[in-house]
């Protein structure tokens, strides 16, 4: 295939320059964190930079070590819970949502618009006004509770916008075909809709995900007594002066890569088989 | 009938989102605006009306300056982003012909975005610190003899660190407007002798505009709201609003932190509306 776009014009010099443009950019986005992941196994004498003092696994070691670092497993399976949580979430309450914004109805503007604040509101913000919220009417902010409905005003809009992108270009004909055929509402959903949405729904969870698992801003105010793992590591940065920093920076990030491979695959398993399905 | 069961059943499947958002997004912004004219002391927020918090807020030096040092990181911010979201989605949507590529290379962009913000910005002490990687490069080629000190923990360090974080945020609405531009305008005004600057200048550009807007909206309102940035990256030694209100918050003074919100979220709404003079939003999705 490039034997052959090549063949069939020449690129101009432009190209050339652009490409190394974009190959700089991903060296600007990939280089940082390759550095800390290669600190992060920083001898036991090495520093936080460079040169690296040996090879040791020390930091990570260190990192599970409760009172050396805090509470870094108690709060990386809060996050963990809380994630899953507001992902399920997510994807059920933003399909349902994107359903119903396949008709008009009164007020279907202010539910947009309400998403779209959501999305622009500082975090900050959010953060402030749960937390006064919660200390006015005197209920104890919860990771759970009031974390959890931060988290989700994050990511119900990115939800809702990816389903609004998936349903613009939806073909009903689809559906009108099931009911021809007898089938119910729900079937109609379960047997046609949700096989044919089901990869943007992939995205939608790990969006979600994600977005919850390294939320700081509007965790700040609204976690109550108990860490999240983002305002743990918040913690270690101001505190913390050895690699275990990095050691924790490699961890949650090769944590990201994980699920973000793994909604990757699932979809990609989901094309095939749609694929010889039909 | 048959619309009115349509109907009630749009109500249904709305309504978990708007109670959502109607709990935790519109009750606790209203909260925000009454505690701005609440009263405080050292222990307490106390039910009040006053414009004190507002008319301290509005007079001091130190917030107009404090608003000037945000605008320059959000101004900053929105340039650099845009330069470098715009040429890469130009070369993704123009000069990767094969979509296998450009979805390789589009992924590539994203996935950073989906890991931990402030791991990001750590990545870049051992890179810009006073014998991180840069500082020793520069030595060892000779070019300054000693390190240079305002890598780390200044206002270079933050706007770096938010360009790193949010340049994406440019490039998708924007290789996402581009993806739109029907191939054969651009063909018809090569056919038509423009050359490839002005191809870009006077079709590409105007025509990758709602992405532009799209993607200024999120990276100025983003950089305008940031606290933690600006705290980790300066070292302390500068300001923003949203550090000043996280500091408000850490002593307590939500009155005060509350007033400075409102106004915040004003400044930002005012340059949203302004934005979207320029784009109609629900006609991108």
């Amino acid at each position: 295939m490039a034997l052959m776009t090549k063949t069939r014009e020449r690129r101009p010099r432009s190209f050339y320059f652009l490409a190394a443009f974009f190959a700089l950019f991903v060296l600007f986005l990939y280089g940082p964190m390759l550095t800390i992941f290669i600190l992060s196994f920083q001898g036991e004498n090495g520093g936080l930079t460079f040169p690296m003092n040996g090879f040791s696994f020390h930091w990570f070691g260190n990192l599970f070590e409760q009172q050396a670092v805090g509470d870094f497993g108690g709060s990386f399976g809060r996050s963990l819970k809380l994630g899953l949580i507001v992902m399920v979430v997510t994807v059920v309450v933003s399909f349902m949502a994107g359903l119903a914004f396949r008709k008009r109805f009164r007020g279907d503007s202010v539910v947009f618009y309400l998403a779209l604040a959501s999305l622009i509101v500082p975090s900050i913000l959010i953060s402030l006004g749960i937390g006064l919220l919660f200390n006015i009417v005197q209920w104890q902010p919860q990771w759970f509770t009031s974390a959890l409905g931060a988290h989700l005003t994050w990511t119900f809009p990115f939800g809702l916008l990816i389903m609004f992108a998936v349903f613009n270009r939806f073909d009903p004909s689809f559906e009108e075909a099931a009911r021809d055929l007898g089938a119910s509402n729900w079937q109609t959903i379960q047997h046609v809709v949700l096989p044919m949405v089901g990869p943007s729904l992939i995205g939608v969870a790990m969006f979600s995900f994600t977005l919850s698992y390294d939320e700081f801003a509007r965790t700040l105010m609204t976690a109550g007594a108990l860490n999240t793992l983002p305002l743990e590591i918040y913690g270690m940065t101001t505190n913390v002066t050895t690699p275990v920093l990095y050691a924790l920076g490699t961890v949650t990030t090769g944590f990201s890569f994980l699920v973000i491979a793994l909604a990757l695959g699932t979809v990609a398993v989901m094309r095939h088989r749609k694929g010889q399905k039909a | 009938m048959a619309s009115d069961t349509s109907k009630r059943s749009s109500y249904f499947l709305i309504t978990p989102m708007a109670l959502i958002f109607a709990v935790f997004l519109v009750i606790p912004l209203l909260t925000i605006v009454v505690v701005s004219f609440w009263d405080y002391d050292e222990y307490r927020i106390l039910p009040d009306f006053i414009l004190e918090n507002y008319s301290y807020l509005l007079s001091s030096s130190v917030t107009w300056s404090i608003y000037l040092n945000t605008l320059k990181y959000a101004a900053l911010t929105w340039f650099f982003t845009l330069v470098i979201g715009f040429t890469v989605a130009y070369f993704l949507a123009f000069h990767v012909r094969s979509l296998t590529w450009q979805i390789v290379f589009f992924m590539l962009c994203t996935i950073p975005f989906w890991t931990s913000n402030i791991i990001r910005m750590i990545s870049w002490i051992p890179f810009l610190g006073r014998n991180g990687l840069l500082n020793s490069a520069l030595i060892n080629l000779g070019i300054v003899d000693q390190p240079l000190e305002f890598l780390l923990f200044s206002d270079f360090a933050v706007v770096l660190a938010d360009v790193h974080l949010y340049a994406l945020f440019m490039v998708v609405p924007i290789f996402n407007s581009m993806m739109r531009i029907d191939r054969s305008l651009v063909e018809a005004a090569r056919d038509a002798g423009a050359s490839g600057f002005e191809t870009l200048k006077s079709v590409i550009v105007p025509l990758s505009k709602p992405g532009i807007a799209i993607g200024s909206i999120f990276v100025i309102t983003v950089v305008m709201g940031d606290f933690i940035t600006v705290r980790l990256m300066s070292g302390g030694q500068s300001a923003s609003v949203g550090l000043q209100i996280s500091n408000e918050i850490g002593l307590l003074q939500y009155p005060a932190a509350a007033a400075s919100a409102v106004v915040l979220l004003i400044t930002v709404l005012l340059i949203v509306t302004a934005l979207l003079r320029l784009v109609d939003i629900r006609k991108e999705l």
